[in-house]
């Protein structure tokens, strides 16, 4: 049987950011997935947007080492991961609205976040077109950006396997044997491996990871659908998050819906559903296009000439609070999660694989710390994520 | 003035039509009212639309059928498919140089509620399945939406000038294929069950059980108890070098220009397949005055019926078998073409190649099925049923047939009373869409006096319109009654119906009653760019294009009966007078090979397997030996499959490296397809015009 240091199940958004910061730091890593590839499971239905304006000091901390690592990765390993630093904006058109996000921007800043609020005529300045009516400024994060879930994944999988990371693909864990003080089993579908440690960043299958060692964790897939159009020059900047909830009766199904123009020039367009769609079903509905459509052409009326290129269906796996829950298991100390991103795996993964390294290396500093304390599976998930 | 327009055809009426102007690139042109913008740009001899924005290279008509966006342009300000949008009165149309900028939009955006639909049935596809399947459904009144993305129903019927082979009782062979489309096609229209809907797009069948439809430019939600897939196929492409420069594109894309549209896109045309798609291309190309170069064929014989080879080897037209194309080449468009010999494992024999002058290249190296309506109704959990070429890939004879019985299992779905569908149509079904036979030798007949047809045809193919018309019954079928041989014995009394309604024009007939050493023989014909009138002097040729010596005709006209075939009739000597089948019509001066050297900058090295977002095969094949076996992980690094028209063509390119590269067929891990495989404006799905 092959023995590790540590087993990562997943080679998703988490895991495979993960297996690269610890194969750097010379541990010797596997990762199972039971795709036939990196990041075939949710990570490549992200649409790419990288923030670090988020509410709480745990997403916040990761997310701004997170882009450090994508938006440098060029420079440092030469290959292009479509990072471009167009910023977000959270657009307010109720008065209610600006006072939240304003409200938001103190804590924000607390935390060193670069963020300011501007007025319309400077908001209409980067994103020309869109509609002035009860537009009351926006708040912009002009460090966060964007980057292709596609190309990241790859880029971090190849660099991890020159650090020496190994891969199982296509294979899928049947059985954990574990207890406190040996090395942990891992029993798939074609070979056994040991471990001492194992991650657990099984993105949707995470519970199911948890259920083998008779621990549940609180996570739950729901359906999210997004969709991407034909490239064109280059009309706006930042990722626009538009947090109202529908207004219109026929659409009020939906809640917040966000969307950017990437560095190929092609719209990626997401919406957060009102009525979840649990389970792991990936079809597309006919529900998503004509949703959103409305939605982005009342915000933004110069898309409707846009054309939709594609369209697909992927999970969030949420928790209750919509908080990620990382770190060790009181019931193993050697078995730790980093499971239900919640649809911000992409951007956490990064930051989360360095944090995750420093779990297993021993080496937690203070905000680490801090962070995990936000991330903690023993919380009481009362708390809800304005910003989820 | 318009210069590349098809003035005269020898099939196809010219209809007179409004002329309008338009501008390309701030230059002033003529072009007709509602013609395609795509067609009224050839027309105008303009064949480059723009330039792709990721490495400058030019881009031109490629499909002609709305699947992929090569042929995009500005219309006034907007992108939009050249080939599939009409062009209007004083439009601005402007090529595309790198990515479009998105115009602005000052008025408020219209915002509607999408309308619902329900329908008992849901066809997808006006063709020959299609329509045969609707006709099965109208008698049976029951409630079915038909969509179809083009103006007019027959789907690609309606670009058929040939007749059809098959039989006549099942599938109207004999008739010409745009006739056949335009009978279905009016017996939809005047039903009453049947809700025709023209210029709409299936999308996708969603996992809600519902069929997201672009009607007429307003987008619709269809819920289907049961959906028909026939939609038909697309046409599969190759890898060479050059294999991405306009001028390069399927015989679909050129059938649609010329028999639809009327466009001459060539002068010189040279042909990659000898399937029946690639050899009626070339035929559909003569009638239409264009010449043709030649045509290779990578296998030693053509997978086609011999009468349609034959057909094109006696008009003059060079078929090289075991060969395969090298390169396409040109800077920014086809100036010649390179093929080569091919071994057995389809090598190139070093030293065999040739080079000829030609300016576009079709690609007709096969059909695969458009299924994945099929698939997503699966998954979705709707009942579906497939026809024609969307399930399987057959002649358009076979389509009808099946497509019927098809049509019948819908309506036993309905009405499960409805009398079962005989045995003997399943076996039907398998002989019409069965391949040919091998080449027999061809039984001529002994007698020398009297009149009476000689019958050129010795392959085994479903097709039997001869034996079906002969008024005395003369022709039988050897064996069976669709596939067999046929055989001239008995009277004939010179009505020549067997000679006009052979699709593969093998029949002719010999008159030894005035003069039995100098008998008259009867030929058919259908070529217009190469007329022939009396005292003009032919070169017959023998079945396989042999010469058999030069002769002067002594008439050439179509009766009414022959349904626009036209009747040579030529006085030879009676020890030919058996042979002759036809005579050439392109001279040897087309059909040369070039001897000067092709400068190297006209050979493009890169073979593109995705056209969209340009990739080529040595990307690919460098992330094949990196040890890559998920498609999913190679388009998520190259992008390929990633562009407007969602892996159509590159699929199978990319499979063939993955093979050519030894990757274990069980490892090679597929592509996830996701909707919308054609690009709809977002405001569509904002506004449903309600």
């Amino acid at each position: 049987m092959k023995k590790y240091d540590v087993i990562i199940i997943g080679a998703g958004s988490v895991g495979v950011p993960a297996a690269l910061s610890l194969a750097k730091n010379k541990v010797k890593v596997l990762v199972i997935d039971a795709l036939a590839s990196p990041g075939q499971g949710q990570n490549k239905k992200a649409i790419g947007g990288i923030r670090a304006t988020h509410s709480d000091k745990g997403k916040i901390f990761t997310s701004q080492r997170s882009i450090e690592i994508f938006s440098t990765w060029k420079e440092v390993h030469g290959d292009d991961i479509g990072w471009i630093q167009n910023g977000y904006s959270f657009p307010a058109y109720t008065d209610e609205d600006a006072k939240k996000l304003k409200d938001l921007m103190k804590i924000q800043k607390s935390f060193n976040l670069d963020i300011d609020w501007l007025t319309p005529e400077e908001y209409l300045k980067i994103v020309p077109g869109i509609n002035k009516k009860n537009l009351g400024g926006a708040t912009y994060s002009p460090k966060d950006g964007s980057a292709s879930p596609l190309l990241t994944i790859n880029a971090f999988y190849f660099k991890s396997l020159e650090y020496g990371a190994e891969y199982k693909f296509k294979e899928k864990v049947e059985a954990i044997t574990i207890s406190s003080d040996s090395d942990i089993k891992i029993k798939t579908d074609k070979d056994e491996y040991t471990a001492a440690k194992v991650i657990n960043a099984a993105g949707n299958a995470a519970r199911e990871m948890g259920q083998m060692i008779g621990l549940d964790f609180p996570v739950e897939p729901d359906s999210h659908e997004g969709a991407i159009t034909e490239p064109v020059q280059r009309f706006f900047g930042p990722m626009i998050v538009d947090l109202r909830p529908s207004q219109d009766p026929a659409t009020e199904d939906s809640a917040n819906f966000y969307f950017y123009q990437n560095n190929e020039g092609q719209v990626i367009f997401c919406l957060t559903p009102k009525h979840l769609m649990k389970g792991t079903d990936s079809e597309a509905t006919s529900v998503f296009l004509p949703q959103v459509a409305k939605r982005m052409v009342a915000l933004f009326p110069k898309l409707a000439n846009l054309k939709v290129r594609r369209t697909w269906r992927g999970q969030y796996p949420m928790t209750p609070d919509g908080f990620p829950i990382v770190g060790e298991t009181k019931e193993f100390p050697n078995f730790i999660n980093a499971i239900g991103m919640c649809g911000q795996g992409y951007m956490l993964g990064p930051g989360l694989g360095e944090l995750l390294t420093r779990i297993v290396t021993c080496e937690l500093t203070q905000d680490d710390i801090d962070v995990l304390k936000h991330f903690n599976l023993y919380r009481d998930f009362s708390g809800i994520e304005q910003f989820k | 003035m318009t210069e590349n327009r098809i003035n005269a055809h020898p099939i196809l009426d010219i209809p007179r039509k409004e002329t309008i102007s338009f501008y390309w690139n701030k230059s002033k042109l003529v072009g007709k009212k509602n013609e395609m913008i795509s067609s009224a740009l050839f027309a105008n001899n303009i064949k480059i639309f723009g330039h792709h924005h990721k490495d400058g290279s030019a881009q031109g008509i490629f499909c002609a059928n709305g699947q992929c966006a090569k042929c995009t342009v500005i219309a006034n300000g907007i992108p939009v498919k050249a080939c599939m949008t009409a062009v209007k009165e004083n439009m601005i149309v402007e090529s595309v140089e790198g990515l479009p900028k998105l115009p602005d939009v000052d008025k408020k955006p219209k915002i509607s509620n999408i309308e619902h639909i329900n329908t008992d049935v849901l066809i997808i596809g006006g063709g020959p399945a299609g329509l045969s399947a609707a006709i099965q459904l109208d008698d049976h009144q029951i409630n079915t939406i038909l969509v179809d993305d083009k103006d007019k129903l027959g789907g690609k019927l309606v670009l058929q000038t040939h007749k059809f082979f098959g039989s006549v009782e099942d599938s109207h062979a004999g008739m010409r294929g745009m006739d056949i489309g335009g009978m279905l096609a009016q017996k939809i229209e005047e039903s009453t069950s049947i809700n025709v809907w023209k210029n709409s797009t299936a999308l996708y069948v969603f996992d809600d059980k519902k069929v997201g439809i672009l009607k007429d430019g307003v987008y619709k939600i269809v819920t289907p108890k049961v959906i028909l897939n026939a939609a038909g196929a697309r046409e599969k492409f190759l890898r060479f070098n050059g294999n991405s420069l306009p001028g390069v594109y399927g015989a679909g894309a050129f059938q649609t220009l010329v028999n639809r549209d009327l466009i001459k896109p060539t002068e010189k045309l040279f042909i990659i397949g000898g399937g029946n798609v690639g050899i009626i291309a070339g035929y559909h190309a003569l009638q239409a005055g264009i010449n043709v170069v030649g045509l290779c064929e990578a296998l030693p014989e053509c997978g086609g019926y011999k009468v349609h080879e034959d057909k094109l080897k006696r008009l003059g037209v060079p078929i090289y078998t075991s060969h395969s194309i090298v390169s396409a080449n040109g800077k920014e468009s086809v100036s010649s073409v390179t093929i080569a010999g091919i071994d057995k494992n389809f090598q190139v024999i070093e030293g065999t190649d040739k080079t000829f002058e030609c300016d576009t290249i079709l690609i007709a190296v096969g059909l695969e099925s458009v299924s994945e309506f099929t698939e997503e109704a699966r998954s979705a959990g709707i009942k579906v049923f497939s026809a024609g070429d969307a399930s399987e890939i057959a002649e358009a004879s076979s389509a009808m047939f099946n497509g019927k019985i098809a049509g019948l299992k819908v309506v036993q779905h309905f009405k499960p009373d409805t009398k079962e569908i005989p045995e003997s149509w399943y076996e039907k079904a398998d002989i019409l869409k069965s391949h040919p036979g091998p080449v027999q030798k061809l039984e001529v007949p002994v007698n020398e006096k009297g009149i009476f047809p000689v019958i050129h045809c010795k392959q085994e193919i479903p097709c039997n319109p001869c034996s079906t018309i002969c008024p005395e019954g003369s022709i039988q079928m050897q064996g069976d009654p669709i596939k067999g041989l046929p055989k001239f014995n008995g009277d004939c009394k010179g009505c020549m119906k067997c000679l006009t309604i052979c699709p593969g024009l093998a029949i002719t007939l010999v008159d030894y009653r005035k003069d039995k050493d100098n008998p008259m023989v009867f030929l058919p014909y259908e070529i217009s760019n190469f007329e022939v009138k009396k005292g003009d002097d032919i070169a017959l040729v023998d079945v396989d294009g042999n010469p058999l010596g030069t002769y002067t005709a002594l008439g050439a006209k179509a009766t009414k009966e022959s349904n626009r075939t036209r009747i040579v009739r030529v006085r030879v000597p009676k020890e030919i007078a058996k042979k002759v089948v036809a005579f050439t019509i392109q001279g040897k001066e087309v059909t040369r090979e070039l001897t000067e050297k092709i400068p190297h900058d006209h050979i493009q090295d890169d073979e593109v397997v995705c056209l969209c977002e340009r990739v080529t095969a040595g990307e690919i094949r460098d992330l094949v030996r990196k040890g890559i076996t998920d498609m999913n992980q190679i388009k998520a690094i190259s992008r390929a499959g990633m562009g407007p028209c969602g892996y159509k063509t590159c699929e199978n390119l990319m499979k063939q490296i993955f093979w050519a590269e030894k990757t274990a067929r069980k490892d090679i891990v597929n592509n996830i397809r996701r909707p919308l495989y054609i690009e709809v404006p977002l405001g569509k799905f904002a506004n449903g015009g309600q």
